[in-house]
């Protein structure tokens, strides 16, 4: 059976059908559609205006070379500017094929590239080194706690470093709709009760985030790579078979089949959760130590490394985090000693 | 395991507990009894103290809400199931306890039949409709059995939501459950001597013990053919079995309500347990509804207005009804449900179902730590959304739209306007696809989609979108 006309222009045989609305289109005009709704989503929502500096977060995979590429295309309507920052986790295997990539990315797309790297930032951890020191007696190495939280500092700190005014990453609507699922499977109701928006404004200091892609679906991210003919590292991280999100993702999946804009409907679900006042989080004030957004006395990326410095890696998740306090690692030849209760603000 | 603000200072809790299961170990209550049942994690209990485990659970749900107030008119909702079927049977002990500690108000169960939206032959309804009477005769209190066709007889008042009454205070309780233990003492010394307050309760509740003459339009005569055949017509037009199952629920609702305010009820108690309000939970917010989460699983849902529907079973887990169930036999019916059968990839619940409870076997707290996050969740808009007057409300489940259809494109999901963004066609999404309902146009509940123009509804077949 012939594949039927597309739906817009009429002349080109259509050569997919649209996820989410069934029609049939040719390659061309998916793209300029997908285009279209990415700018309407920036538009409508405000999200970068005219003159931005925009840091855009480059992994190498599809959703960054996706986004990064419509920005580009988009950028002399919006009137900005792009700056591609990569963030160097130390994932021996993974990171380093990655970034190839991005390098090439770059240079096709004339593109200022900075790479920040987690060994220099943080003191010399690396996730191989953070997955090494949190690994043993059974229990997860939640190295997607870490690696989430520091790849989000050190986005930052190379968005300042090239002066950018604006961060955008390349989530996409799948991505949402496993966090909000993720989120109500661990019982994290401050996540949720934050989440859902379209990113953050920049309160206090830090600098306003997006999410461009959050309304395209995956399958439409790979279609538009594969029509425009991107280059992108497709394989998945190390440490990723771990992750308590594969089992949101395959809850998605099935989902997905059962029920084609069920992907939506959850984005849509997680804008409208209505959480009670003393489940959200605390209005965030400053970290004590690096001057960070933070909901508490440290940020959670200070925190984590307090914990890892001290050899005590999980002092910073969950409940853990009462035994914190200010005193630094402790010094040699000093027995490590619970920190005393009552210097602790009870979280 | 993967829980946000779970201690890491305990040993993970995947590890076998240090002391040996079997003939040493005692119920971990009462320190004596031989445990019978295992609740939660590694919890053992024996039959005695597991009932009052049990029974206390229940009777602190409805006391710390003090939403049921004495002397009010409650409808059970049973489906023969085992957790309405064991919360018929807790309402029945708790009201043949001695004065103080008994339950206050005036119950009713209401049993849909609804063979027909499930397909079942006449002979097998009657069949189930026969074993269900027999129960409902033992239990005694008035009963109302009705058929899903009657769905169609509903008066489109239903359809509007009925003023909202005032919530009571805590005051207004207290002073309530006050004036009823008074009447109670006063007509306790007017009449007779001997046990005057279990007699006099008994006359004041006054259920039959036999048939109910209370319902004239009984149940006794059939759907006819014709209806039957009308339902069948109108769930087979229903593509995808997401679909009917909602559609089930929202006509179930509705029947459900228009008995109770025929006959009087101000409450209606349903029997959902923990474990099916987590996957109801999940499920809502995989179909769009997070915005009414709070009212589809929380303990009242109070969007219709007069009437308010109560969960008291919501802390029951599923393995403890069915415990409960078994070593206290509870009858209870089983009748083929929609999904009865149908395959997991068959429909958004049977596919959350399955998920929720092979996590559950992973992370025992599962279900639990959603359950808690439910109660998170409160009743209003979420801030920065229009907090101005209440919306128009959707035709079917009664809830405030959650549609912004003045355009703001952050909320609508549809993406940009396309060029077919025309004043005329109504897409209507896959669950409502079978329903072309007549009469004046209203406002429906859409999950996505250009906004709602005020022209006739059409369905909108949308080609290539998978059932």
């Amino acid at each position: 059976m012939p594949a039927p006309q597309c739906a817009t222009c009429h002349k080109a045989r259509a050569a997919l059908r649209r996820p989410r609305s069934g029609r049939a289109l040719c390659g061309a005009c998916f793209c300029a559609a997908f285009e279209a709704e990415v700018l309407h989503t920036v538009v409508a929502g405000r999200l970068l205006p005219s003159g931005a500096v925009v840091a855009v977060g480059a992994s190498g995979g599809k959703d960054s070379t996706v986004l990064a590429h419509v920005l580009q295309v988009l950028a002399p309507r919006l009137g900005i500017s792009l700056r591609l920052v990569a963030v160097d986790e130390g994932i021996g295997g993974y990171r380093d094929a990655a970034l190839a990539a991005v390098r090439r990315q770059a240079a096709r797309w004339e593109l200022p590239l900075t790479v920040v790297a987690y060994a220099d930032l943080f003191g010399g951890w690396t996730m191989d080194a953070v997955a090494r020191s949190t690994a043993g007696s059974g229990r997860s190495r939640a190295c997607c706690t870490f690696c989430g939280v520091l790849r989000r500092r050190a986005l930052e700190e190379g968005a300042r470093l090239v002066g950018a005014t604006h961060i955008v990453t390349g989530h996409n609507a799948d991505d949402m709709a496993e966090t909000v699922l993720m989120n109500f499977l661990r019982g994290d109701a401050a996540r949720l009760a934050r989440g859902g928006g379209l990113g953050s404004p920049g309160e206090g200091g830090a600098l306003p985030r997006c999410r461009p892609l959050q309304l395209a679906s995956q399958k439409e991210v790979v279609l538009y790579a594969h029509f425009r003919r991107l280059d992108y590292f497709s394989e998945e991280c190390v440490y990723a078979p771990e992750a308590f999100r594969g089992h949101a993702r395959h809850l998605l999946k099935l989902l997905e089949a059962a029920r084609p804009s069920a992907v939506l409907d959850l984005v849509h679900s997680a804008e409208r959760l209505a959480l009670a006042p003393a489940a959200r989080p605390p209005a965030p004030g400053a970290c004590s130590r690096c001057g960070a957004l933070a909901s508490r006395a440290l940020c959670q990326a200070c925190a984590l490394l307090d914990g890892l410095n001290r050899g005590r890696p999980r002092l910073a998740i969950g409940k853990g985090r009462r035994g914190l306090d200010e005193a630094g690692p402790p010094r040699d030849g000093e027995p490590e000693r619970a920190p005393a209760p009552d210097a602790v603000p009870a979280f | 395991m993967c829980q946000v603000g779970e201690d890491y200072a305990e040993p993970a809790s995947e590890e076998p507990p240090p002391r040996q299961p079997g003939r040493e170990q005692k119920c971990v209550k009462c320190k004596e009894g031989l445990p019978v049942v295992v609740i939660r994690a590694g919890d053992a209990f024996c039959r005695d103290c597991f009932k009052a485990f049990y029974i206390h659970k229940f009777r602190a749900v409805l006391g710390k809400n003090r939403l049921i107030f004495p002397g009010e008119k409650v409808l059970l909702a049973w489906s023969g199931g085992p957790s309405s079927s064991s919360m018929v049977w807790q309402v029945l002990e708790g009201l043949s306890r001695e004065s103080a500690k008994r339950l206050r108000f005036v119950p009713g169960i209401v049993c849909i039949d609804e063979g027909a939206a499930c397909g079942l032959s006449p002979e097998a309804r009657a069949k189930a409709l026969a074993e269900m009477k027999l129960i409902l005769q033992t239990v005694g209190f008035p009963w109302h059995v009705v058929a899903l066709e009657e769905v169609f007889d509903l008066p489109p008042s239903v359809l509007r939501c009925f003023a909202q009454e005032p919530v009571g205070t805590e005051g207004a309780y207290k002073a309530a459950v006050d004036s009823f233990l008074q009447q109670q003492h006063v007509l306790g010394a007017e009449g007779a001597g001997d046990s005057p307050s279990l007699a006099q309760g008994e006359e004041q509740l006054s259920w039959p013990c036999t048939q109910d003459p209370q319902n004239p339009q009984s149940p006794d005569r059939p759907p006819t053919a014709a209806q039957t055949e009308a339902l069948s017509r109108l769930f087979d037009s229903v593509k995808t079995l997401t679909a009917k199952e909602e559609l089930l629920q929202a006509l179930r609702t509705h029947l459900i309500l228009h008995v109770a305010r025929t006959h009087g009820y101000s409450k209606v108690m349903t029997g959902d347990s923990c474990t099916r309000l987590a996957i109801k939970l999940m499920t809502s917010l995989a179909l769009g509804r997070g915005a009414f989460l709070a009212w589809d699983t929380g303990f009242s849902d109070e969007r219709h207005g007069d009437v308010v529907v109560v969960r008291p079973m919501r802390e029951h887990t599923l393995k403890e009804v069915a415990f409960y169930n078994h070593l206290f036999a509870v009858p209870s019916v089983f009748t083929p449900a929609l999904d009865t059968k149908a395959p997991e990839k068959a429909s958004i619940h049977r596919l959350m179902e399955a998920f929720m409870l092979r996590l559950q076997d992973q992370f025992p707290s599962t279900v639990s730590t959603v359950y808690r996050t439910s109660e998170k969740l409160v009743k209003a808009p979420r801030d920065g959304c229009a907090a101005g007057p209440p919306g128009p409300r959707c035709l079917l489940c009664m809830c405030a739209l959650d549609i912004d259809t003045a355009g703001a494109a952050l909320l609508s999901q549809g993406g940009p306007p396309s060029p077919r963004h025309r004043a005329a066609v109504l897409r209507l999404p896959c669950e409502h696809e079978g329903l072309a309902l007549p009469g004046p146009p209203a406002a429906l509940h859409l999950g996505r989609g250009p906004a709602p123009q005020p022209e006739g509804l059409h369905r909108a077949a949308d080609p290539g979108v998978p059932g």
